[in-house]
């Protein structure tokens, strides 16, 4: 698993320790630029903490090129490999413009706050039901979940399968996890 | 011959237009002095205004400084006078900026060329900001990052935008004569491309039948149209326009021969000014007010 804490990595970008901000779309780029770079480290799969605990702000050019593109790339079909992420410290000084660009493209992540991991993002009631079982019940097949929700094995499968693509869950062993899951 | 501009007394986004108007019919090579002697207050908007006016002359022009020293004070303190030594011939006296203490602005008037300088200008601004935006506009702590957010998003508007650089003011006062309350006010200008032509240099634009600069403010003002075809673009002036609403503030942009606005119910001005003099470039205006107890003007 990767830590990236995002205000070192503003800092190694900016070869400067006096800001804090995450500013800008140069900025933004070469931030999510060192972040595959760490990903690319690591064997098919990754997994990575993206913390924003040191970050005073965020604004919304940057949070389309650190995080909204980071999402798109590593859902896309050509992706350059198998990577999860989990958002730490993700502040209601970060939550406007992280929650725009989320919206603007239509994507989800999962954060991780005081009293667990929830999804932020444009998600489907059917999708955040079925993730938030999952999310409980840790490491389990469709069928399982199915049954805690009182929805049907299909649908279920298929929400999965969609919240995958969307590395929202993973696949382990023929068992769909959510990402942050404490049972994971 | 040169032409002579009077600058009015009280010189702020609505009476900088009768600036332009003694301007734009003039050819850009023609020789002006710009007369400001009679000045005796500029909001951060008229000084970064005058700075871009002369970016948009290729002779020279000279300026006379105002004759109240309070107001020359003022100026020199915001920096106006250090930046216009190089850009304009000024005439008359003033006080050199070294020999003030500091203004008590909260960010004097700085140029803005590259990603860096926006990075600095937020982190600059962004402790005194807190301060003023919490005690003095009685705001919730969420309008201080959404400030800094705005800060940035209009500057970098400049860089994506402009083709050249611009100038960012950032002022806090009593703005007794309109509002009778306190303000934060933002001023970022530009002599560069304006958001017409930046729109039509996209590759994909088709201009519409009704194609000018109040279409073009519509297209990127109002619905997020950027000139470049990633999705992702154009967040950063519907941001400021949300953040705007969300305060009770105003937003206005200039470009060309309009200016279009998110008006709040405290102002009278038009959403749309069409048929203003040429100005090249953009400026823009955030004004963000103290809140009312209970929210009265919401």
């Amino acid at each position: 698993m990767h830590h990236i804490d995002v205000s070192s990595v503003l800092r190694q970008t900016l070869a400067c320790d006096l800001y804090s901000n995450l500013v800008t779309r140069p900025t933004g780029a070469a931030v999510r630029g060192q972040i595959e770079t760490m990903l690319g480290e690591s064997p098919e799969r990754a997994f990575a903490v993206i913390d924003f605990s040191q970050v005073s702000m965020i604004d919304f050019s940057c949070a389309d090129e650190v995080i909204a593109k980071l999402l798109m790339r590593y859902a896309a079909d050509d992706s350059p490999q198998e990577a999860y992420f989990l958002f730490r410290g993700v502040s209601e000084f970060h939550r406007d413009a992280i929650e725009s660009v989320l919206e603007r493209h239509g994507l989800a992540l999962a954060i991780e706050e005081a009293d667990g991991v929830s999804l932020l993002g444009v998600l489907s009631e059917l999708e955040r039901h079925v993730w938030a079982a999952a999310y409980r019940l840790g490491p389990a097949t469709a069928a399982e979940i199915a049954r805690t929700i009182d929805a049907s094995d299909t649908e279920t499968e298929t929400t999965l399968d969609a919240l995958d693509r969307r590395r929202l869950v993973m696949r382990v062993s023929g068992r769909y996890v959510a990402v942050g899951s404490p049972r994971g | 011959m040169t032409t002579v501009i009077t600058v009015p007394p009280s010189l702020d986004d609505h009476s900088f237009e009768q600036v332009l108007e003694q301007v734009a019919p003039l050819p850009a090579d023609a020789k002006i002095l710009v007369d400001a002697r009679h000045a005796r207050w500029s909001s951060p908007y008229g000084l970064t205004a005058l700075l871009t006016l002369a970016q948009t002359r290729t002779e020279r022009p000279a300026l006379a400084v105002p004759d109240h020293a309070e107001t020359a004070s003022y100026w020199a303190r915001a920096a106006f006078f250090h930046h216009a030594e190089s850009l304009f011939d000024l005439h008359g006296s003033y006080p050199k900026r070294r020999d003030l203490p500091d203004s008590n602005s909260l960010l004097d008037i700085t140029p803005i060329t590259k990603s860096e300088d926006v990075h600095n200008v937020v982190g600059r601004v962004q402790e005194r900001a807190q301060a003023i935006i919490k005690n003095e506009l009685k705001l919730e702590s969420k309008a201080i990052m959404g400030f800094a957010m705005t800060l940035s998003e209009v500057c970098q508007n400049i860089i994506e935008h402009a083709g050249q650089g611009g100038w960012v003011a950032v002022q806090s006062y009593r703005w007794t004569k309109r509002l009778g309350r306190r303000v934060v006010v933002i001023a970022v200008t530009d002599a560069g491309l304006g958001f017409r032509k930046s729109l039509e240099s996209s590759p994909g634009h088709l201009p519409s039948t009704r194609w000018d600069d109040a279409a073009a403010l519509e297209e990127a003002v109002i619905r997020g149209v950027s000139r470049f075809r990633d999705r992702g673009r154009g967040q950063g002036l519907a941001g400021t326009r949300n953040y705007v609403g969300r305060w009770n503030g105003k937003l206005s942009v200039r470009s060309g021969t309009a200016r279009i606005g998110i008006v709040p119910a405290w102002d009278d001005d038009v959403p749309l000014a069409e048929g203003l003099p040429h100005f090249p470039g953009a400026q823009v205006q955030v004004i963000i007010p103290e809140a009312v107890a209970g929210g009265a003007d919401r």
